[in-house]
Formats: structure tokens, C-alpha cells, sequence
């Protein structure tokens, strides 16, 4: 059923309709919406036989998540950017574990300095931890995401995190095509666990592995997620029949075909980057990343093979090297000619314009880009803080420098 | 029927042997047909306290649910000795996560095993001292806060003994530990740190708080097969003597929980609700170099008159607060 | 596609109004796209919530730049905040307030035409009918009678879907009266 709903509305919705068991609650900006709708459905009866816990911390619920997956039950939290910290070690736990949790992250930048808006660095910190990481462009794929999460989670015994924009998403309210109960139920059978907590068949698990045997156990979690990328396409198809939308998926392309430059990245900002590639006249494509982890080794290098630039586009960035997802997308590209561009944007909820992006594209197409671009960057601020820092040793906190110099907390003062 | 103290009219024992008492009273480890949850093989040390305050603990428990237990284990000694991979000692279900979230997994089974209709499936959590006063502490309070379904045991040997032993929050004042040397003026730990977990427990007003002692089978069977009879958060810290931290004889493990308790510096309770419903009374009242003695952690105590009395005097405050010696 | 930004104060109901706004743009079968302009939860705060709507669907996430519509529910904001950036020039105007666009000293800024630029008081038509001064509803009766881009029904069943009951209802007399007025197109009785 169309509905015109609030993003964390819908995936509340979706999540209902994929008969959790066990739901940890615990609010962290910006996912909260998502929780605390689930929390009225369950209150309310609508959601039936679910448990519906609000626990102390992030770690805890995962943990109360990871026992109750453990214990056979199907179970979804959602969290973000300091929450996905706090709950780190349960994360790698999870996944270690192999334990089918499905869990929204609201993305969101990581501090200090603290900043509650959209980036994508705390999804990036567990890029890692063995989950499979699904990323989705709009509120439609939001909620035909977490469908899909719950079955690519079960059929591989592995958590599965659905990642979208915080507040961009999260808080947009936009159509949504809610699917109806018989059609996820047809889509989803009940969860059958790979192994279980079970009194009648007593089973120990979580025990010490050593160095015998540790790297085999290793291997198998990367052989399980290049599964994967045969498996999550193959979901989609199944969803597709039913639900007759394309949602999920490796990859997503726009004219990338007979493109000069294809801009590569992750997420809602692809629809921003289509309305600006559409406003000019470039050769320019797009291609988003829809599975981040496994990552599409082989489906991106296809796409990108007849490109003569690459220009990746992300919302988070490794301090000390540049771009995450363009070093991964360097690794697909590895042995051809083509060069890869790095452009940080939209770091901690700066609006990524598109006046900035036509100025990036006219760069890009002259191959007049650094290797590593910050879009939008202040420099003049960039610069003073430096300079005050090469002068003074105790130049205070770079935060509170560069608000000032931009005015920003004398403006506070004088409203 | 309640628990009852037995008295003993033989001198020079303290033990007791099953034939004093009738059948149902029993101590479970006492039966032919126990469920021996802790297989052997284990990898404890010799003399372990913990290995045999979670084989007490369990076997009571599996026996209190008809064996339809769960538990669910912090990182430590007890999960690393018991399931060297890819072996087990564990004759129930059994899951380790992390160092510091027993409890909060025991909330999740317990919410599954309720979502599932499978309530008669009771769920235990536990861990050691240090994975439950300190790492563990937030999930464990929150855990109590909901008054979660779960009996969440604690193994007490007053440090990180997997890890080497160091300090941590239920170490006691004086004692010397890898993070806590006796050098300097004040040598060992600190006497003014650490915190009282049963009492921090009984502040949650949770249904069932015990504190309860390797070295009485009777009481801390009682104790366990109580806790399981209620439903809601239940706590039980075991006092757990560990050979290897303490630098003691590993035959002395039992003598030194008695003596713990015997001295005042160990005081066995319970709390319903938050409030205290019953103390186990001192037998026989030693002073506290008779426990101390026999380990190494507290040699330099022993020299030191004002550690000493320090320690005397904890003991002394125990026996005042809770009453443990008979009127 | 028609771009409304909505200017106010946390508490004011200023992503509600964008999201009704949204709903009742759904109703009538267009696409829409109301998002907050992301805050900390704080009364009193500087409120920023916009709202596209288009016949095809909606890709754009940037923040409402060039605005076909400004509404602004605190007149105290200009102040504070460049309320009117980017307006576009055959944009609308409407502002919360019972005082002229020179009493509220901002002439020198706007560069409209007078019948793209309403002053509706509506805290006092919001007082009248809701008996608290919430004019996120009476702002959208206002926009419907002046842009015509949205129905007033559309508005009606849009507040009525977002407040069920006795508040839906005071809301949509808020509405409604709004209407009315801007509709009667009688300026000198909107800024009394």
C-alpha cells in the first residue's frame, strides 16, 4: 500500500512485517524514530509474540540480541554512529558467532567533535567486522532492504546491517510502497537457526579457538560473504517476483554504459548526483554500491571497464590515507589504466549542493581533480587555524577555533 | 521446605554428612544420580573454587528445572578452562559472548525462551568477579533494572585471575596483585575501593540476592534451588578461594572459604526485594590472620599491624552489620 | 517542481507543517518530500523543514535552496537567521505576523510582488481556534489560498490524517479561516 511516511515509519513497518521475535531498544539519534515506532506496534499488539526489550546501552542490545538470536529467536536492533562504537565488540561477537541479527544503522558521523548529522563513518568503522553491509538510495529500498536483510541473513547464518542516511532518509517523509503481510510472508519463511540453545540437544558455543584452528574459522567467514555476492542478487530476483521492484542488489547503474566519467559512490546521494549528471551535458554515469560488504569485486570492474575516469564519491574518509570506498573500488580497478578519483563530501551533514557538484563534474571531466578532494572545503579557515598553530603552542581546540573564525559562535552569542 | 542451618554435635568437624539429614534434604552433589553439568576434563587449576562453585551451583539448578537450563557465560577462567575447543565440560546448552555482557545475553535467551513459549527453559548468566562488579557491571544493572528472567551467578575470587591476576573492584584491601604490589608505604590494594555488588543488587530491589560459600554445600545448594523456584532478576555471588591468585595450597580451598566466612570477612545472606531476609551465624569466630595466613596475597599484611587491624576491622563492621554471630 | 521552505521555532510544529504539507501533496497524487532541517531536540530553537513537490519523483536531497514558497513562523527569526536566502523572485512570502512588512523592518530585503507577499497573524487565528499559538496549520491554510499549488481540501484531510480528533479538528478551523481571509483577499483585515 503508497503511503506518504516518515523513512524510520516504514522501515518500523517493514520490520513488522518480518515477524521479529526480540527487538533491543536503545535511542541514539538518528535511528530512534525506528525504535520507538516498533516499540507502539509491539505495545499496541500489532506486532504479536515479540519482546520488545529497552536496554541500558548499545552494547547491551546487541548483546541481549546476540543471546536471543543464539537462543533461536529472530531479532533486529538498529543503531548509530557513537551507538555502532559503543556496541563494537558485540558487533565482531555477532558476526563471529554467525548469528542472523538484522540491524538499521542510521547513518551518522562519529566524534569528537561531536555532530549528530549524516555521514557514513560509523558503518565504515565496521566495514571489517564481518557483517554484510547493504546501503539503500531512497525510503523504498529502506524498507524493501530490511525484507530482504532478514533472508539474506537467515540463508547464511550472518548479521546483516541496513545502512541509511541518517536524518536524509531517516527523517524524510516521502511515498513509500508498504508491502502487505502475505506477500512477506510468501518472501520470508520462518527462521529455521543453523545451531541453537536448546535444553533437548545441548550445544556449547562461543568456545576458545586457538591458533590450529582460528584462521580456518576466519577463512570461512570471508568464503561465507563471497558467497554472498552470488546470493544477495539472487534474493533480489526472488523479491523482484514478488513484489515486482528491484531494490537490492550489488550494484546500481545509470548510464555508465557510454560514460567518459562515472562517479561512483554510496547511499541517498545518488539522487542529487543523477538530477546534477542530468543538468549537463558530460558523458557522466553513475554507479552505487549497494552491497558494501562482500564488496562487488568483479560486478564493479565491469562496470567501470570502459570508463577513462573514475571519480568516487563518499561520505566518510581514513584520517591519514583519504577515501574507504575508494581504496576498495582501487582494489577492483587494480591492473587497468584507469585512474581513480577520491572526493570526500557531506562530512557530519554538510548539504552536498547541486551548484558543488557541477563544479566537481566540469573538474573531473578536465581531469583536473586532486587524487583526494574535499568538496566544499574552507580553506581560508583551513588555513588560519594552521598558521595559529604553527604560532602558538597552546592554540586551544581546533573545533572551537575554526567555529569561531567562522562565526558561528559569536552568531550564537548575539541571538 | 526452608532452609535450615544444621547443627553439629561432634567436635573437632565442621563437616556434615548427608546421613544427619532426611532424603529430600539432601544436597544434590551428595546423589548417585547427579547431573555433573561440569564434565570432567577440565582444564581448571588443582583446587579451583570456581570449578566447584559452578559445578554446586549448576547441578542444583539443572535439577531445580527437571535440566531444562541454559547458560550463558562471561569471558574468564570458567569459559576458557571448561571449552578448550573443541572439547567441552558443559552438559547443557552454553553460550560465551564477551567479557562484559553475560548478563545481557542471559536477557536475550530469557526473551526468546519467552517469545517461544518455552518459559519451563530457565537461563543462567555468569562470570567472575571482574566480568561482573567491573566490565560486566552495566549489563548486569540493567539486566536487575528490568528485572529480566535470569540468575546471574558470580564466581568471587577477587581478581582477573585469567588474565594473571589483577585488581579488580572485589579485591580486598591489602591484598597484592599483579596491578596492586605490595611495595611503597601502603602496600597491596587499597583499603578505601571496591564495591559491594550484593548490596549494590539488593538496592535494584530484585527479587533474590545470595551470597553463598564453596565451603557449605547445604547453604549454597539451598541458595540456588531457592532462586530458582522465583522468577525475575536473582543474583548470587559465590565466594570461590583461587589457589593460583591467592598463593595458596590447592587443598586449602574449601578451609579458606570456610574460614572467610568463619571470620567474619565473607558474611553469607540473602535479600528479598531489598531486604535482608537471613544471615548464615558464625559457627565459630576466628580471627582473621587464621585466614590469612595461609596465602601468599596477604603475607605482608600479616606484618603490618595497621593492615592488620584494617582488616580486623572489616570483618568486625561485617559481623556488626549483619548480625552473623549468634545473640 | 515546487520548493516550500518552512522557517520557525522548535515547538512551533514546523515539520509538522512540512509533512502535512507532503501528505496533502500525496492526496492529491503528486510526489513529495518533506524532510527536517536536523536539530537537536530544543524548544525555542531556530526550525528549518522543507517540502518539494513534483508530478514525477522526487530524487533531490539537497537542502531547499531557492525556495518557490517561504513561510516563516516566528517573525523574531529574521533576527537570527537569513530566512529570505534565496528566495526566488516570482517566489511567495508568508510570514506569521499582525504587523506590516515595514513595521517588521524587512522592506529593504524582500523583492516581491505584493500579491506573492502575505502577512497572516497567524498566532492569532491559531489562539481564536486551537486556544494555543501554533500556526503551522493556519500558515498552510494560507499557502493553499495563495499559491494554489496545494488544495485547501487536500490540507484539511492531510491535518485531519496527522491529528485525529478534537486537535485535527481545531487545526482545520485554524485552516479553514485562514483560507478564508487570504481568499477574501483582504490584506488591510490580515494585518490589524
Amino acid at each position: 500500500m503508497l503511503k506518504q511516511i516518515e523513512g524510520s515509519h516504514g522501515v518500523a513497518e517493514a520490520v513488522a512485517l518480518c515477524r521479529p521475535e526480540v527487538i533491543c531498544a536503545y535511542p541514539i539519534t538518528p535511528q530512534t524514530h525506528i525504535v520507538e515506532d516498533l516499540g507502539a506496534l509491539v505495545k499496541s499488539g500489532k506486532i504479536e509474540n515479540c519482546e520488545y526489550i529497552n536496554v541500558e546501552s548499545e552494547f547491551a542490545a546487541l548483546s541481549v540480541g546476540i543471546g536471543s538470536s543464539a537462543a533461536g529467536a529472530r531479532t533486529y536492533t538498529a543503531t548509530a554512529s557513537q551507538g555502532m562504537l559503543f556496541m563494537a565488540e558485540a558487533v565482531y561477537n555477532a558476526s563471529g558467532l554467525g548469528l542472523p541479527i538484522v540491524m538499521t544503522v542510521g547513518n551518522r558521523s562519529i566524534g569528537a567533535p561531536i555532530n549528530i548529522w549524516n555521514d557514513q563513518s560509523d558503518s565504515m568503522s565496521m566495514r571489517d567486522a564481518g557483517w554484510i553491509q547493504l546501503f539503500v538510495e531512497d525510503n523504498q529500498q529502506a524498507v524493501d532492504m530490511h525484507i530482504q536483510a532478514f533472508k539474506i541473513a537467515e540463508a547464511l547464518s550472518l548479521p546483516v546491517m541496513v545502512c541509511m542516511d541518517g536524518f536524509i532518509l531517516t527523517h524524510a517523509i516521502e511515498g513509500i510502497d508498504v508491502p502487505d503481510q502475505k506477500q512477506v510472508d510468501k518472501f520470508l519463511p520462518p527462521f529455521v537457526p543453523r545451531q541453537v540453545l536448546d535444553p533437548e540437544d545441548p550445544v556449547s558455543i562461543g568456545a576458545m579457538v586457538g591458533p590450529e584452528a582460528f584462521t580456518e574459522v576466519r577463512y570461512i567467514a570471508h568464503k561465507k560473504q563471497k558467497e554472498a555476492l552470488d546470493l544477495i542478487p539472487q534474493i533480489n530476483e526472488d523479491f523482484k517476483q514478488i513484489f515486482g521492484r528491484d531494490s537490492g542488489g550489488l550494484i546500481s547503474t545509470t548510464n555508465t554504459e557510454d560514460a567518459d566519467t562515472v562517479v561512483v559512490t554510496l547511499g541517498s546521494v545518488i539522487g542529487t548526483i543523477e538530477e546534477a549528471i542530468d543538468e549537463q551535458d558530460e558523458k557522466i554515469g553513475a554507479l552505487t554500491i549497494r552491497s558494501f560488504r562482500p564488496f562487488p569485486l568483479e560486478q564493479i570492474r565491469s562496470a567501470l571497464k570502459d570508463a577513462k575516469r573514475v571519480v568516487v564519491f563518499e561520505k566518510c574518509f581514513a584520517v591519514g590515507i583519504g577515501g574507504i570506498v575508494a581504496n576498495n573500488v582501487r582494489m577492483a580497478m587494480s591492473g587497468t589504466n584507469i585512474p581513480v578519483y577520491e572526493v570526500i563530501a557531506g562530512l557530519g551533514g554538510r548539504p552536498i549542493t547541486r551548484k558543488s557538484l557541477h563544479k566537481l563534474f566540469k573538474d573531473a571531466v578536465k581531469d583536473n581533480l586532486e587524487d583526494v578532494t574535499f568538496m566544499d572545503l574552507n580553506k581560508d579557515v583551513v588555513d588560519r587555524e594552521l598558521e595559529r598553530e604553527h604560532k602558538l603552542i597552546q592554540a586551544g581546540s581546533v573545533a572551537e577555533n575554526i567555529l569561531r573564525d567562522g562565526g558561528v559562535v559569536n552568531a550564537a552569542k548575539t541571538t | 521446605m526452608a532452609h535450615q542451618q544444621v547443627k553439629f554435635y561432634q567436635t573437632g568437624t565442621l563437616t556434615v554428612g548427608n546421613r544427619l539429614l532426611d532424603a529430600e534434604n539432601r544436597t544434590v552433589q551428595g546423589t548417585m544420580d547427579r547431573s555433573n553439568s561440569l564434565d570432567s576434563g577440565h582444564r581448571a587449576c588443582q583446587g579451583c573454587g570456581e570449578a566447584l562453585g559452578a559445578r554446586y551451583a549448576i547441578d542444583t539448578a539443572m535439577r531445580a528445572t527437571d535440566n531444562k537450563l541454559i547458560a550463558c557465560n562471561a569471558t574468564g577462567c570458567l569459559e576458557v578452562f571448561t571449552t578448550p575447543y573443541p572439547e567441552t565440560s558443559w552438559t547443557i546448552p552454553w553460550i560465551h559472548s564477551l567479557f562484559g555482557n553475560a548478563a545481557a545475553i542471559g536477557t536475550g535467551v530469557a526473551a526468546a525462551m519467552k517469545v517461544k513459549g518455552r518459559e519451563d527453559v530457565r537461563v543462567i548468566a555468569q562470570g567472575g568477579d571482574g566480568g561482573t562488579t567491573d566490565i560486566g557491571f552495566g549489563c548486569l544493572s540493567g539486566m536487575f533494572e528490568r528485572n529480566d528472567d535470569v540468575l546471574y551467578i558470580c564466581y568471587d575470587n577477587q581478581g582477573y585471575m585469567n588474565t594473571g591476576v589483577q585488581r579488580s573492584s572485589a579485591t580486598p584491601g591489602g591484598a597484592r596483585t599483579a596491578t596492586t604490589m605490595p611495595v611503597g608505604p601502603e602496600p597491596g590494594a587499597d583499603f578505601d575501593k571496591g564495591k559491594n555488588v550484593p548490596l549494590i543488587a539488593m538496592a535494584h530491589e530484585i527479587p533474590y540476592v545470595a551470597t553463598a560459600s564453596i565451603d557449605r554445600l547445604h547453604d549454597l545448594e539451598a541458595k540456588v534451588k531457592k532462586a530458582m523456584s522465583i522468577r525475575g532478576a536473582r543474583y548470587i555471588q559465590i565466594f570461590v578461594p583461587c589457589p593460583l591468585g591467592w598463593g595458596s595450597a590447592p587443598a586449602q580451598t574449601v578451609n579458606l572459604a570456610r574460614l572467610a566466612v568463619e571470620s567474619g570477612i565473607y558474611p553469607l545472606f540473602e535479600g528479598e526485594n531489598g531486604e535482608i531476609t537471613s544471615t548464615t551465624k558464625i559457627r565459630r569466630k576466628v580471627p582473621v590472620e587464621d585466614y590469612l595466613k595461609p596465602q601468599r596475597r596477604f603475607a605482608h599484611v600479616l606484618k603490618n599491624p595497621a593492615q592488620l587491624s584494617a582488616v580486623q576491622e572489616i570483618a568486625d563492621r561485617n559481623i556488626r552489620k549483619f548480625g552473623l554471630l549468634e545473640e | 517542481m515546487f520548493q516550500v521552505r518552512i522557517h520557525g521555532r522548535g515547538g512551533q510544529g514546523v515539520v509538522s507543517a512540512a509533512e502535512i504539507l507532503s501528505v496533502a501533496a500525496f492526496i492529491e497524487g503528486k510526489h513529495s518530500q518533506a524532510v527536517p532541517s536536523f536539530g537537536s531536540e530544543r524548544m525555542g530553537a531556530p526550525v528549518v523543514a522543507f517540502c518539494r513537490i513534483d508530478d514525477k519523483p522526487i530524487k533531490l536531497r539537497e537542502p531547499i535552496l531557492e525556495p518557490d514558497a517561504l513561510i516563516v513562523q516566528d517573525p523574531t527569526l529574521f533576527n537570527a537567521i537569513d530566512v529570505f536566502a534565496g528566495l526566488s523572485k516570482n517566489g511567495y512570502l508568508l510570514i506569521n505576523s499582525k504587523r506590516s512588512i515595514g513595521e517588521l523592518g524587512i522592506a529593504d530585503a524582500i523583492h516581491l510582488p505584493d500579491d506573492k507577499v502575505r502577512l497572516v497573524p497567524a498566532t492569532e487565528i491559531a489562539l481564536k481556534h486551537i486556544k494555543r499559538p501554533l500556526p503551522n496549520a493556519v500558515l498552510l491554510g494560507a499557502l493553499a489560498a495563495t499559491t494554489g499549488v496545494i488544495k485547501i481540501d487536500s490540507v484539511i484531510e492531510a491535518i485531519a490524517s496527522k491529528f485525529p480528533g478534537k486537535v485535527g479538528e481545531l487545526n482545520i478551523q485554524a485552516a479553514e479561516a485562514a483560507y478564508k481571509l487570504i481568499k477574501q483577499n483582504n490584506q488591510e483585515e490580515l494585518t490589524c
